[in-house]
């Protein structure tokens, strides 16, 4: 017995790897000869092959629940890819790069001359509402005038084959070690398939993360003293922290390894004594990071360090502040803002966004619960969300109350029919839904990842692809076509 | 290094070695019952003693029968001897700074804990159990080796050296310390006979009976035994031995001379001991003050070095 692509059937949705019911994309077609030419026994033995590496390597991501606490699981990885052509691929890291220099341009703004207030193109309220604007920050200029450094934005693809912007993370992204041990899981899974396409690479992206973090350093040194601070080994991406720290050559820390000085300086408690700490990849949110500035009662944090940050002691990366550009009200006016500071048309679409905030908006999101996804501005992992095709008519009219009374708070949008990738369900391959979150770096010059993390929702049917949720993951290929 | 990370790669390596060791004390006791008379056998209750924690040991459990003490000692996840409770506590560590540590070193300190925990049912049956003990020891000689060979001679190193080092002279007195605990009364005339089978069961449990015999060259006997495990210079889980490793590793630190102080007394107090001359009583508690003395070692490294003296001396200070 083997696998048969004649009873697979995307339906409806657009499908990355089959153009219709068994027949596979040009690209694809390796792939799928592969799969039909290894035996059940052989697919399933590889499989085990994938689960084995991912629980001796340790790759883990951490669940909190009320009864257990919190448990370190193994990360769910299918080993059928993602693959998109090279070609396909450039427009779109073309349209994330115009993205997210605009929004960098966009925050730097708002901390300075408001300009695109004054000129009428973003509303004043919305800021005067935002949830991530720190007050604290206005004036503050940070190197190179870059406040989101690490961004990471999710992409989804319609039925129609159209690729959309569902929304940009500029506070803490996480993920993006996640895509690079797929790759090496997979590298030990399927070398065959790694000789026989020509996929792009994704392992350079840990030294381009240090060198843009180097970059920022305050201090003009050949070692620039470069840390990763994380809020330690129950937080749910504590992973990756490790691993990107690791990757880097630097030193992990947490809040109480660091100490403000009375000069204002960023240390941190060594065997030896105190010693200077130049750069800071933080990925603690704002609010927990220095409790002289924010939540008093952080444990996470270190007091003085915004004191540090404004006198230009230590980079933080991202910039406090920054998520003030992520919101998902702020989403809605990208077209505007890339127009409004770079002249140029958005290359990669928005999905179609109502803004709640305006009446004639709110009232089509009111009058259509059922067919729209319901979204918090600023709540992320899927959480406190309603998709309306699936949602109770009780939950319908709890979000109707909850748009009323906080309209600013809420955006609505389409359900979309999110594109499928065949993927290994018990003994079979069945279309499930996918994401994709590519991660862009912005220094002396902005870089994409190769492809990204391509998130899969498990359950039939299901569009909730985050790993807190039942969500696994996939490889991703960019491939060159007539290699 | 980060204080932080120091204490940790140190107490990483103490559990580690605390895990092996606890495999090499049930064996030994073991063995010891294989060996003895089985009217005069005493059983595994001394070794709930050896560990020091009667008192916990008692409110979980109303009975000393080899069973429940064995889930005690292997499996037990709320005793804080148990080898899975070890093992647990070196991967968390592990993990804690799995940046710093060879990503091998970390997959094996991993897989290790995943295999103690999945083969628990094979340890508790009588037939599985030596089985697990070995490979639980062999698998920590394994990460022993690894680090060794992949390991930057860094400050890191040391603190692993420095944790692996006090665990390990700690617990071979321990060992010992079963024999004694074995035999109440030196003069028991129906003992005798097994006496050197005895001690010979002892060399093994630490893979020392080789060793001994090419340091030794003599025949298995109590005082040279004893000499051996706690006074030799060259066999590397003698006492004396790990507690030069650390005064070596501690001159290459920083600020070290009040650790270096510590170690000197306890250096001083096993090369000063009349073994030869001590009976069954004065072993020990001549083994009771060696374990306090490595514990004022670890007083002395927790305020010199890590992170947790660190603070409690900030808070001390801000109190006052």
């Amino acid at each position: 017995m083997s696998l048969s692509w004649n009873e697979y059937d995307p339906g409806k949705f657009f499908d990355e790897l089959m153009q219709s019911k068994g027949k596979p994309r040009k690209y694809a077609k390796n792939l799928a000869k592969f799969l039909v030419d290894h035996s059940d026994q052989e697919l399933e033995t590889r499989k085990a092959v994938a689960e084995l590496s991912i629980k001796e390597m340790g790759i883990t991501f951490t669940v909190y629940t009320e009864e257990e606490g919190s448990i370190d699981r193994s990360w769910p990885l299918d080993i059928l890819p993602r693959m998109i052509p090279k070609s396909e691929w450039d427009p779109i890291e073309q349209g994330l790069k115009q993205r997210v220099h605009a929004l960098n341009l966009f925050i730097d703004d708002i901390y300075h001359d408001q300009k695109i207030i004054k000129d009428k193109i973003f509303p004043a309220e919305l800021l005067a509402n935002s949830v991530n604007f720190r007050k604290e920050c206005v004036g503050i200029s940070p190197p190179r005038n870059i406040w989101a450094h690490i961004c990471g934005s999710d992409l989804v693809r319609d039925s129609d084959g159209t690729m959309y912007v569902l929304e940009d993370n500029l506070r803490v992204p996480s993920g993006v070690s996640y895509m690079l041990e797929n790759r090496s899981v997979m590298k030990r899974v399927f070398p065959e398939l790694f000789e026989s396409y020509n996929i792009q690479p994704v392992d350079d992206y840990c030294s381009q993360l240090f060198d843009m973090l180097a970059s920022l350093s305050p201090r003009p040194a050949d070692y620039p003293e470069v840390v990763v601070l994380t809020p330690g080994i129950f937080n749910s991406a504590y992973f990756e922290h490790a691993y990107l720290a690791q990757q880097m050559g630097c030193e992990l820390v947490e809040g109480r390894d660091l100490v403000v000085s009375d000069d204002d300086c960023v240390y941190m408690r060594t065997v030896e004594g105190l010693q200077r700490v130049d750069v800071i990849y933080r990925r603690i949110d704002d609010l927990f990071l220095d409790p002289e500035a924010f939540d008093k009662k952080s444990m996470l944090g270190v007091p003085g360090l915004l004191r540090a940050w404004k006198k230009g002691n230590v980079a933080l990366a991202n910039a406090p502040g920054a998520g003030v550009a992520d919101d998902k009200v702020v989403y809605a006016f990208v077209p505007e803002i890339i127009k409004y500071y770079l002249g140029e048309d958005v290359l990669l679409p928005n999905v179609p966004t109502y803004r709640c905030m305006y009446q004639d908006e709110q009232d089509y999101v009111l009058n259509n619960l059922a067919d729209l996804v319901v979204k918090p501005a600023n709540e992320s992992g899927g959480y406190g969300m309603m998709i309306g095709p699936v949602a109770s008519k009780k939950e319908r009219e709890k979000f109707a109350q909850l748009i009323k009374k906080d309209p600013r708070n809420y955006i609505a949008q389409p359900t979309l029919g999110l594109s499928t990738v065949p993927t290994f369900i018990d003994h079979g391959v069945e279309p499930r839904h996918v994401d994709l979150r590519p991660f862009i770096l912005s220094g002396d010059s902005i870089s994409v990842t190769m492809g990204g993390l391509t998130r899969v929702a498990l359950r039939k049917g299901s569009l909730v692809v985050n790993s807190s949720q039942g969500g696994g993951s996939k490889d991703t290929w960019i491939v060159e076509e007539d290699a | 290094m980060l204080a932080r990370v120091a204490e940790t790669l140190y107490w990483m390596a103490r559990y580690m070695e605390r895990a092996e060791n606890m495999a090499r004390l049930i064996n030994v006791n073991a063995n010891l019952i294989l060996d003895i008379p089985k009217k005069t056998v005493l059983g595994w209750e001394p070794l709930i003693d050896i560990t020091g924690t009667r008192d916990i040991y008692v409110k979980r459990n109303d009975n000393f029968e080899e069973r429940t003490v064995m889930k005690y000692l292997i499996s037990d996840p709320e005793s804080p001897v148990s080898i899975a409770n070890s093992l647990k506590w070196a991967r968390e560590n592990a993990r804690t700074v799995r940046d710093v540590i060879p990503r091998e070193a970390w997959e094996q300190i991993n897989a290790l804990n995943h295999y103690a925990k999945d083969q628990l049912n094979v340890a508790m049956s009588k037939r599985g159990r030596f089985s697990y003990l070995n490979e639980v020891i062999l698998r920590n000689q394994t990460i022993v080796g690894l680090l060794s060979g992949t390991v930057n001679r860094d400050q890191g190193y040391l603190f692993i050296r420095m944790g692996r080092n006090i665990e390990r002279s700690d617990m071979t007195s321990r060992i010992i310390d079963v024999r004694s605990a074995n035999l109440l009364t030196e003069e028991s005339m129906e003992l005798r006979p097994f006496e050197n089978i005895q001690w010979m069961s002892v060399l093994k449990s630490l893979t020392a009976y080789q060793m001994y015999r090419q340091a030794m060259q003599a025949r298995i006997r109590r005082s040279d035994v004893v000499k051996f495990l706690f006074q030799s210079q060259r066999f590397p889980r003698s006492i004396l031995f790990c507690v030069q490793q650390m005064e070596r590793c501690v001159q290459e630190l920083p600020d070290y001379e009040n650790t270096l102080r510590r170690i000197h007394q306890a250096k001083r107090l096993i090369q000063g001991a009349e073994l030869q001359a001590y009976d069954q009583v004065m072993l020990h508690d001549f083994i009771d003050h060696i374990q306090i003395e490595m514990n004022h070692i670890h007083e002395a490294l927790n305020e010199q070095y890590f992170l947790t003296g660190r603070i409690s001396a900030q808070q001390q200070q801000q109190a006052s």
